[in-house]
């Protein structure tokens, strides 16, 4: 039962990627998300536009349409523009991987910028001015101040994000990457057991997504270890 | 690049209607049937019997947890291939139902939308103000009348904005179904990229028509909101008009 005839093996390869795949996206989805934000709530009225209008459009969009777009197009893409900057013919191929971490990076971000502006939102005014009042930069400030409390305030909505990131990676099967969801795809096909392979495959997506809750579930109450509770 | 565009829509702009349509289609009876389920499934979520208690909890622990392409692949693939195991079954009358990829697509979408509005509502039934719960009771209410006359209208009020995105959700999700061979939307925008080899053209014709269902769908639902909030804004009048006047 449990080597799965023969594909167990497989089956944990394809666990692999998909946490790397979940832990790529991650750091690159908290950058977007930060520089989503500072767009939001900046001075600049053109930079709250472009901040807006990215949440808007991605939110609107199905991720499923977004990596289709980016994996289909973004080859077309880069290929024209590698082209025009060489002045010669080339054929790129962006492997399905990045293709994929690309679109969900993209997504993710948009939603964790709102997570991030809210989160931005609850730091007092009061420490911001009393910072600058002590003669911090705006770097200064963001470093020493914002980002320690951005943490806390952000964690709840940052768990959230992750436990849709880990589904998220699964449509990225679509495209041809050989996680969980594309092994289990193999394994049914070549061994006509579709319900025993996609079952695994269900449970292994439970298993990530029960242990992320919990790391998180720890995270947040180690980062709010210094509040007071009421 | 322009003329490709027009040429997508208009050669191909039959597909992408009966997409539509079929994207409309699946959302709304998911979204329909999905709550209707949701409630009786909330409802014994925030029972006190702890037996009563654990099936919804089991049940939206496991459509919450893992990813819907996962669910529909399990269902039909999965499901579908036991049920085709059943003798006899194809010269069934019901087999022309049961080898339809869209049975299957309904019925994971409308599962997997009873699960996260259910928990949507439990959250909601959970903060209904306890006092008025009480009140209801200490007017003879039955457990019954209670929740049709003030949970669920107070549990509407307050869950609306979680719903009206769990529906832009479940629109999203109704992608998906291009992935066992239905078109819809996306399906009908991956077919002409098939015969056309024009991805961005599709593609990015089939995300505009979204974001004018999702624009659509935010400005209705947003009227609804109004119309369920209509007794806060009676309560402000009250107060506006008691405020003394300030001399």
């Amino acid at each position: 039962m449990f080597d799965l005839y023969g594909r167990g093996w497989q089956m944990l390869e394809g666990g692999l990627v998909t946490i790397q795949l979940c832990l790529t996206v991650l750091p690159l989805m908290i950058v977007i998300g930060l520089l989503g934000a500072s767009a939001k709530l900046s001075q600049f009225r053109s930079l709250r536009i472009i901040g807006e209008s990215y949440t808007v459009i991605i939110r609107g969009i199905p991720e499923l349409l977004i990596i289709l777009l980016i994996y289909f197009g973004g080859t077309i893409a880069v290929q024209n523009f590698v082209s025009w900057f060489s002045g010669e013919e080339v054929r790129v191929d962006i492997p399905a991987f990045w293709s994929g971490v690309a679109a969900l990076a993209l997504v993710q971000g948009a939603f964790a910028s709102e997570v991030f502006r809210a989160a931005m939102q609850s730091i007092p005014v009061g420490q911001i001015e009393a910072a600058t009042a002590c003669g911090m930069t705006p770097a200064q400030i963001f470093l020493r101040i914002k980002l320690p409390q951005l943490w806390r305030f952000a964690l709840p909505g940052l768990n959230n994000l992750f436990q849709v990131l880990i589904k998220d990676t699964a449509l990225i099967s679509v495209v041809g990457v050989e996680e969980i969801m594309r092994k289990a795809a193999i394994g049914a096909g070549t061994e006509k057991a579709p319900f025993t392979f996609y079952l695994v495959a269900m449970l292994m997506f439970l298993a990530f997504t029960t242990v992320s809750l919990f790391v998180f579930n720890r995270l947040e109450k180690r980062a709010a270890r210094g509040i007071a509770r009421a | 690049m322009f003329e490709d565009f027009i040429y997508v829509l208009t050669k191909y702009d039959v597909w992408l209607w009966r997409g539509f349509l079929l994207t409309i289609q699946l959302l709304a009876i998911s979204v329909v049937l999905g709550t209707i389920l949701a409630i009786p499934l909330a409802v014994a979520r925030v029972s006190k019997n702890v037996w009563v208690q654990a099936v919804p909890f089991g049940f939206i622990y496991l459509f919450r947890g893992t990813p819907l392409i996962g669910q529909l692949f399990m269902m039909y693939y999965g499901v579908g291939q036991l049920v085709a195991d059943i003798d006899g079954i194809q010269d069934h009358w019901s087999w022309a139902y049961l080898r339809d990829p869209y049975w299957y697509c309904l019925l994971t979408f409308v599962l997997n939308t009873a699960a996260y509005v259910a928990e949507i509502m439990r959250g909601g039934i959970q903060n209904v103000p306890n006092g008025e719960v009480e009140a209801a009771r200490a007017c003879g209410m039955s457990p019954f009348t209670t929740y049709r006359r003030i949970i669920f209208p107070r549990m509407w009020q307050m869950i609306w904005p979680a719903y009206t995105n769990d529906v832009i959700f479940t629109l999203k999700a109704t992608s998906l179904a291009s992935t066992v061979t239905l078109i819809e939307l996306t399906g009908a925008a991956r077919k002409i990229v098939a015969r056309t080899a024009l991805p961005y053209e599709a593609f990015i014709s089939a995300a505009v028509i979204y974001l004018i269902i999702v624009y659509s769908l935010t400005l209705a639902f947003k009227a609804i909101e109004k119309y369920l909030r209509r007794s806060d804004k009676r309560a402000d009048n009250v107060q506006t008009k008691a405020k003394p006047v300030v001399p």
